[in-house]
């Protein structure tokens, strides 16, 4: 059985605000959507709420306490993605500094972009607000270099490639094409937010972070700046006039302290998982299997499945899984990842993806496969599929 | 014994609402699912500032979700916008394109509702579903058949849209509004203290604004890359007299009036008496051509009974608002031989016909 669950290492009572009946101990298989808060990121936040409640903007002593604790903050960080501290932007999250990067760098007779089929919709949508290239990847999903490298046009502002793709788990060849955006000299953007805290972060002229996929809270990231950029949005002089209004101090403090607790974890939990479920289940595969991936991703193909009773089915029985990317409604659109590697619309209905986490057992991850089980056996029982 | 699991289709109104409230009181077990069928997104030029009343919009959503939230039930929204389209909304455009006036209601009830939804119940481990639909479900022993009866809210009734359900999809649904009044079930909403007790019926076919299908089939066409005026064409008298041109068979349906552009005045108002889609015209006379006895039904399904082989007495509606009508129901090789006792006005192809004894009913079919 489930002994723990995930969300502050301690059962999970978030069913008993409500009047659900019979709670249910939960596992949480969902890191790459967002990561229970730590107890260290928790504590700094609280602490910076309760002790430095200035403006770090003020000059007395209560501002120049919350300036103090941000620079602090803005040195972990800084130092967690190999950057200096006067690089760090910090933005209400990753979707605000992919968008300060993009529309930041462009510039009038420059304002085309080179990006991927397989970046997160906070670059796909700003991209295709400006002139976008979208590179298509390999069929485990990787960006080709040299596709990045046959895209460029000599109005091509940036070039933005992921480091770690949210639903496959793989790892994009950020080396190379920083090689080749500096042989043409086009700045190189790259969504970082799923390799924080996963692999080192990749070099590159811009690149986003959050918090809250390192365990810190939401609401929080950060732009890296290696070159100037233009701000998107108006008001105050806040962040060296790249990114006005007042600072989130104890979100970014939270984030500090986050950034100063990271370990990369081992595949050993996810291989498990995988193993446990290819040896146990028939006519499953893994997708992007072939590619480098982080340690804590894995997506499923379980073919003839819907994913979606799939994952309410096992959502109802504790296990919080993931299946494509949710719409504005909440429900599920077959995955644009899935998509561009090759997969029908169809097939990518039938895949799960598997995040897994810090407090992730290994009893977790059994009760997780024994559940999968017979839910995947009576799906596939009735009738003969969906249209 | 435990209760069954239930699989409440919420769609964010007062009806469905209630349902949850009543079951979870009830004790069942419930999970609340809302289907998204259609993406409201898509054919901007449609868009209306009156976001709610239809499908599938984000604020019915959200109300659905309070609701659940409210009643302490989990609640899934579950995307169908595939099949929607592909099941419901291509053969809607087909329909009218063919001539006939199709009710995408039915189809989607048919394909969709009990079909796709009563799947996903199985697969979220629900063994019943419930809807806030107004009809009634009995067991009848005699003849071991679920039967279907009108709803005790007359001016309520849906079950001319449900007359494709099938014996094993009414073993597993549950109406639990069949049996009550509207004003009833508002009083259950505030009863229940739901946040949705004051929020206004919705009337319109969910994913055509306005109610506007013409409107919807030529936004669409344009979507799709076809050309819009594909099915323009004339205007003519049942003896071949042309009155006019018009902009596309679609905008009309058998019985209407408006929008009939005739080029020389007629002594009396014209309507339309039928609409050929291969030589793209549009038929209009006196209201009195409207009126027929005789109809072909096809694809039947019968509910209350098991298919009759010999000729049946049956109430015939022909529409939703239709009042049904006496008629003798003859079995043919394909459906029946309805020969209803008076003439009825609009006979349309492509709508439902639907029998009835008295509350019971019978089955139904297509309009040939």
């Amino acid at each position: 059985m489930i002994l723990m669950s995930e969300i502050g290492g301690e059962r999970n009572d978030g069913l008993a605000h409500g009047k659900l009946k019979g709670a249910v101990l939960r596992s949480y298989f969902d890191h790459n959507a967002t990561t229970p808060i730590s107890e260290a990121a928790l504590a700094a936040l609280t602490d910076c709420l309760r002790q430095a409640p200035g403006n770090a903007s003020s000059i007395h002593r209560f501002g120049q306490e919350a300036k103090q604790r941000l620079e602090c903050a803005r040195r972990q960080v800084a130092a967690a993605v190999g950057a200096k501290p006067d690089q760090v932007i910090f933005t209400g999250g990753g979707t605000e500094a992919n968008n300060l990067a993009l529309f930041g760098s462009v510039r009038p007779g420059k304002r085309h972009v080179v990006t991927t089929a397989i970046e997160h919709p906070a670059v796909l949508n700003p991209a295709q607000e400006l002139d976008a290239t979208i590179v298509p990847v390999d069929g485990q999903g990787l960006v080709d270099p040299d596709a990045i490298r046959r895209a460029i046009r000599p109005d091509t502002a940036l070039i933005s490639v992921m480091s770690v793709n949210n639903e496959l788990g793989t790892i994009q060849p950020l080396g190379e094409i920083h090689a080749i955006a500096q042989e043409h000299g086009v700045l190189l953007h790259t969504d970082a937010v799923q390799a924080l805290g996963k692999i080192p972060v990749p070099m590159a002229d811009l690149v986003t972070v959050s918090a809250h996929k390192v365990y810190g809270p939401q609401g929080v990231g950060a732009l890296i700046a290696r070159v100037p950029v233009s701000k998107v949005t108006f008001g105050g002089h806040h962040e060296r006039d790249r990114r006005p209004g007042t600072e989130n101090v104890a979100g970014i403090v939270a984030f500090g302290a986050a950034c100063a607790d990271l370990h990369f974890g081992t595949p050993d939990l996810r291989d498990l998982l995988e193993n446990e479920i290819l040896a146990r289940i028939p006519r499953t595969r893994v997708n992007g299997q072939g590619a480098p991936r982080v340690a804590n991703t894995t997506n499923l193909w379980f073919e003839g499945i819907e994913g979606e009773p799939l994952v309410i089915g096992l959502d109802l029985k504790g296990f919080a899984v993931s299946s494509g990317a949710a719409c504005s409604s909440g429900s599920v659109e077959p995955s644009h990842v899935l998509t561009a590697i090759g997969l029908s619309r169809e097939d990518a209905r039938s895949c799960l993806r598997f995040s897994l986490g810090r407090s992730n057992t290994r009893e977790q991850v059994l009760a997780l496969v024994n559940a999968l089980e017979p839910v995947v056996a009576r799906l596939r029982k009735l009738s003969p599929a969906y249209v | 014994m435990s209760k069954p699991t239930i699989a409440v289709a919420m769609s964010g109104g007062v009806d469905s609402s209630v349902v949850a409230g009543l079951l979870h009181r009830e004790g069942y077990d419930c999970v609340g699912l809302t289907m998204q069928l259609w993406n409201q997104r898509r054919l901007p030029e449609l868009a209306t500032d009156k976001a709610t009343g239809r499908c599938c919009s984000l604020d019915d959503v959200y109300d659905a979700r309070a609701v659940a939230n409210f009643v302490g039930i989990p609640y899934y929204v579950v995307n169908f916008e595939d099949r929607f389209e592909q099941h419901v909304v291509k053969p809607f455009v087909d329909e009218y394109l063919a001539g006939r006036t199709p009710i995408p209601c039915t189809l989607c009830n048919n394909f969709i509702k009990f079909d796709q939804f009563l799947e996903m119940a199985d697969g979220v481990g629900a063994t019943k579903i419930a809807t806030g639909h107004y009809a009634r479900i009995q067991y009848d022993e005699p003849s071991g058949r679920w039967q279907m009866l009108r709803s005790a809210d007359a001016t309520k009734d849906q079950t001319y849209f449900l007359f494709g359900l099938t014996q094993p999809q009414l073993a597993r649904t549950m109406f639990p509004l069949g049996g009550m009044l509207k004003p009833q079930v508002r009083e259950l909403a505030v009863g229940l203290g739901l946040p949705v007790a004051d929020k206004p019926d919705s009337q319109e076919i969910c994913f055509v604004p306005n109610g506007d299908y013409a409107a919807f089939i030529d936004a669409y066409f344009k979507e799709q890359g076809m050309a819009p005026d594909r099915t323009a064409g004339q205007v003519v008298t049942p003896d071949g007299e042309v009155l006019g041109e018009h902009s596309g068979v679609h905008h009309f349906t058998v019985g209407q009036r408006k929008g009939i552009e005739a080029k020389r005045q007629k002594p009396e108002p014209l309507y339309v008496i039928e609409t050929n889609p291969v030589t793209r015209q549009v038929v209009v006379g006196a209201n009195r051509d409207l009126l027929r006895a005789e109809l072909e039904v096809d694809r039947i399904n019968w509910i209350s009974i098991a298919q009759p082989a010999t000729a049946i007495r049956a109430e015939v509606r022909i529409r939703n608002r239709h009042t049904p009508s006496w008629a003798t129901l003859t079995p043919t090789d394909t459906g029946v031989h309805v020969h209803f006792d008076t003439a009825q006005r609009a006979v349309t192809p492509g709508q439902a016909a639907v029998f009835y004894n008295g509350d019971l009913v019978l089955g139904g079919g297509w309009i040939r």
